[in-house]
C-alpha cells in the first residue's frame, strides 16, 4: 500500500490538471485564450504516474495535448497559462501556444503538433544524454509520450528500430485512448496487440491497461532502473481514455464516434475520486485549495503579462 | 580549362591544391577536434568507399561513437539529428544524393526550421545536413535532383551551395559553428575538382558571396556546378570581345544580394544560371530582389536580364535528351550574347564545350 505522502502528492498533481483544464474549458467562451486547447481530462494519470517515476533532471518528450504532461513533470504553471493567453510571459513568448508548450529548466522538451514527429527528436536527445553519461557517469533518461495515432507513423517505427540498435536511454510510453481525433483503432491497426510489434525490434514492453496512477508509477520505476543501466530502451502502453472532444473545451461522450459504455467505464474508474477518498477530509481540503490558489495565481499572472511588442516578430526566426 | 579559383593567390605556403571532397573532410576534421559536441553520421559514412572521399579517415580518428553509419530510415535520423542538436550537440547528417531529402521534410520544416521560433529561444538546432546532388551517367529522375529553392522557402533554414574546395572547407566550418540548421548543397560533378585550399581553419561567412572573375559586359551569377560552366560560357565570350562576371552566390540563403546588385550596376546586365529548376526556383529569387532594389532600372533603362536553369520536366537518363536539360557553356554564352546586343538576335552560338568532369564521369555512383 502506498503510503500517504505520496498519495496526496500523485492526488494534488493530478486534481491541478485536472482543474485547470476545468477552467481553460470555462472561460474558453470569454477567447481570453488564443490558442486550440487539445484538453488531457480524463488521462491525468497516465502523467503523473509516468512523472512521479522519473528524476527531476530526466527529460520529457511530449505532444500537442501536452498539458498534462507539461504539468506533471514540474511544468510553470504561470508560463503555461501566459502562453494559452497569447502574452509574452509565456513559456515560449506566446508564439507557441497550447500545442507546443516546453520548459526545458524543468525537462519538457517543446511538443509538435504534427503526430509521432517529436518521437525521433526525442530518441535524439536520449543519444546526447547517452554521450554526456560516458564523462559524467551520471545516465539521465527521456520518457517520450505519445499517443495510439503517433504508432502509425513511420518515424515511430524507425525510431525503435534506431533505438534498440543503440541501445538508448529512453522510454517510449503510448497513451493509448483508441482515438485518433474521431477514428477508432479498430479502423487503423491491423493488429491490436502493439506490444507484439514493439518486441519484434528486441525491446521489452510493459502494460498497465486501467489507468492505475500507482501501476503505471511502478512501472515506469522499474523501466527506469533497467534504461538507466544501459540496458536499452523500455515501451510501455498505457490505456486510458479521453472525456473531452479531440480538440476545444466541449463534451463529446454522446457522439457516435465512441464506443458505448466506454466513458462511463472509465468515468467510474476515475483515479482522481478514488485517491480523493484514501485521504483525509481536511488534506483533501487543503490540496484543494492549494489547486484553486495555484490556478488563481497562473490567471492573474497570465492577465497582467503584456500581449508581446512588435519586435518580437521577427525575433528568434534564426539563431543569432 | 584551368578554372579561375585554381589560380593560387599569392605565395602562401600553407596553400595545397585539394580535391573539394578532400576539403570537407579537412573541415569536419578540424572541427571535430576543435568541439567534442561536433559528430558525423548517414547512411555509409563510415564504410570503404566514405561518400567519394569526403568522410575518409574520420572513423579512425574519431571513433564509432562520433561518426557512425544509419539504417536507412531518413525521416526518423533527421528527428534524431534534431534531438541531439537541442541537448547541445553538433551533429552532420550525410545524403549521399539530395533526392531522399524529401524524407526529412517533415523534421526538417517542422522542427529543425521552426524550434528555436517557436520555443522562443529555448533550445537550438545547430546541425548541417550534407546533401550531394548528381548528374550524369544515367542518374536520371532520381539522383539528380536539385531542391534548394525548397529549403529556400523556409525561414530558420539556411542553404548554401559552396563551388570550389576552398569555399567547401570554409563553409563548412562555418555552418557546423553556426546555431541554425544548414542544408550543405554539394554536387557530384564538383567532388574531384582541385583548389588551392589553406591547411588551417577558416570560416567563409555564410551571408557572402563573391566575384569569381571580374568582367564588365554582363553579370552571371551561377549557383553550384553551374559555376563550372558559367566559366565555360566566360571563354566563349571573350573570344568575341565580351568579358562577363562570374559571381558566386556560395550562399543562397541568406543571399548576399548587395553583391549581386553591385555588379548589375557596373555592368548594366544580369543573368542568372540556377543549377535547378526555374519556377520558384532560386534564379527567380535573384531576379526579384535585384529588380526590388533597383526598381527604377539603370539610367532610366529596363536592366537586360535572364534565368536559365533545369528544362521544365523530369531528369531523363539518356545522354541525348539528358545534354539539352541542363544550360551549358555555349548555351549560357549564347544567352548572355543576346542580352547583351539587346536586339534579340540569336545568330551566334559556340560550337563545342570542353566537358571535362561530364564527360569523365562514369558512375555508378
Amino acid at each position: 500500500m502506498a503510503d500517504n505522502k505520496l498519495i496526496a502528492r500523485l492526488y494534488e498533481k493530478m486534481l491541478l490538471i485536472r482543474r485547470v483544464e476545468e477552467r481553460i474549458a470555462e472561460v474558453y467562451h470569454t477567447d481570453i485564450i488564443k490558442s486550440p486547447v487539445h484538453l488531457s481530462i480524463g488521462q491525468e494519470s497516465i502523467a503523473v504516474g509516468a512523472c512521479d517515476a522519473l528524476n527531476a533532471d530526466d527529460i520529457v518528450s511530449n505532444t500537442y495535448r501536452c498539458h498534462a504532461t507539461y504539468i506533471a513533470k514540474g511544468g510553470d504553471l504561470n508560463q503555461m497559462m501566459a502562453e494559452l493567453y497569447g502574452k509574452s510571459g509565456g513559456c515560449a513568448g506566446g508564439k507557441a501556444g497550447s500545442m507546443h508548450l516546453i520548459d526545458m529548466p524543468n525537462g519538457i522538451m517543446g511538443a509538435s503538433a504534427v503526430v509521432g514527429t517529436t518521437i525521433p527528436v526525442a530518441a535524439g536527445y536520449s543519444w546526447a544524454l547517452k554521450q554526456d553519461a560516458k564523462k559524467s557517469g551520471k545516465q539521465r533518461i527521456v520518457l517520450a509520450f505519445f499517443g495510439d495515432g503517433a504508432t502509425e507513423e513511420g518515424c515511430f517505427s524507425e525510431t525503435l528500430n534506431f533505438a534498440a540498435l543503440k541501445k538508448l536511454p529512453i522510454i517510449f510510453l503510448c497513451e493509448n485512448n483508441r482515438l485518433a481525433i474521431h477514428s477508432k483503432i479498430e479502423n487503423r491497426w491491423s493488429d491490436r496487440n502493439i506490444r507484439n510489434r514493439v518486441e519484434a525490434y528486441g525491446i521489452e514492453t510493459s502494460y498497465v491497461g486501467d489507468g492505475d496512477v500507482l501501476k503505471v508509477r511502478q512501472s515506469i520505476i522499474n523501466a527506469a532502473s533497467k534504461v538507466r543501466t544501459g540496458n536499452g530502451p523500455h515501451f510501455i502502453e498505457c490505456e486510458t481514455y479521453r472525456w473531452k472532444e479531440h480538440v476545444g473545451p466541449g463534451d463529446d461522450v454522446k457522439e457516435v464516434y465512441r464506443n458505448d459504455g466506454e466513458y462511463e467505464r472509465w468515468r467510474a474508474n476515475d483515479q482522481i475520486e478514488k485517491f480523493e477518498k484514501m485521504l483525509a477530509a481536511d488534506e483533501v481540503k487543503k490540496i484543494k485549495g492549494n489547486v484553486e490558489k495555484q490556478i488563481k495565481e497562473a490567471e492573474a499572472f497570465a492577465s497582467k503579462s503584456p500581449f508581446p511588442s512588435a519586435e518580437e516578430l521577427l525575433k528568434n526566426a534564426f539563431a543569432a | 580549362m584551368p578554372l579561375q579559383h585554381k589560380t593560387k593567390p599569392k605565395a602562401d605556403e600553407n596553400l595545397r591544391l585539394i580535391r573539394y571532397v578532400d576539403a570537407l573532410a579537412e573541415a569536419v576534421s578540424q572541427e571535430m577536434e576543435r568541439d567534442p559536441k561536433v559528430f558525423l553520421f548517414g547512411l555509409d559514412v563510415d564504410d570503404h568507399k566514405a561518400i567519394q572521399g569526403s568522410t575518409a579517415g574520420l572513423l579512425d580518428k574519431f571513433g564509432a561513437d562520433r561518426i557512425f553509419g544509419t539504417p536507412l530510415s531518413e525521416d526518423a535520423m533527421t528527428g534524431f539529428a534534431v534531438g541531439a542538436a537541442m541537448a547541445g550537440y553538433r551533429p552532420i547528417h550525410v545524403h549521399i544524393r539530395m533526392d531522399f531529402m524529401m524524407l526529412c521534410m517533415n523534421q526538417l520544416v517542422n522542427m529543425a526550421a521552426k524550434s528555436h521560433y517557436t520555443f522562443n529561444g529555448q533550445v537550438r538546432v545547430p546541425m548541417v545536413v550534407r546533401t550531394m546532388i548528381g548528374r550524369s551517367w544515367g542518374q536520371g529522375a532520381q539522383h539528380s535532383q536539385a531542391l534548394h529553392s525548397m529549403f529556400m522557402h523556409v525561414p530558420g533554414l539556411k542553404v548554401v551551395a559552396p563551388s570550389n574546395a576552398h569555399d567547401a572547407k570554409g563553409c563548412m566550418i562555418a555552418a557546423i559553428r553556426d546555431d541554425n540548421p544548414v542544408i550543405f548543397m554539394e554536387h557530384r560533378l564538383l567532388c574531384n575538382k582541385e583548389a588551392y585550399v589553406p591547411a588551417e581553419s577558416y570560416e567563409v561567412e555564410l551571408g557572402k558571396g563573391r566575384v569569381l572573375i571580374e568582367g564588365n559586359d554582363i553579370t552571371i551569377v551561377a549557383i553550384s556546378h553551374m559555376l563550372v560552366e558559367a566559366q565555360r560560357a566566360r571563354k566563349h565570350l571573350e573570344k568575341i570581345g565580351i568579358t562577363a562576371e562570374i559571381i558566386d552566390p556560395i550562399s543562397l540563403k541568406p543571399l548576399d544580394i548587395d553583391l549581386i546588385v553591385k555588379s548589375v550596376k557596373k555592368t548594366g546586365r544580369l543573368l542568372v544560371v540556377d543549377n535547378g529548376w526555374l519556377t520558384c526556383g532560386a534564379a527567380a529569387e535573384i531576379l526579384t530582389q535585384v529588380i526590388e532594389k533597383l526598381p527604377n532600372g539603370l539610367n532610366g533603362k529596363v536592366i537586360p536580364m535572364a534565368r536559365m536553369g533545369f528544362a521544365e520536366t523530369t531528369c531523363p537518363t539518356t545522354k541525348p535528351l539528358e545534354d539539352l536539360f541542363y544550360p551549358r557553356g555555349r548555351t549560357i554564352a549564347a544567352r548572355a550574347y543576346e542580352l547583351i546586343r539587346d536586339d534579340g538576335a540569336t545568330d551566334w552560338l559556340p560550337t563545342s564545350d570542353e566537358r571535362t568532369e561530364i564527360e569523365e564521369f562514369k558512375g555508378p555512383f
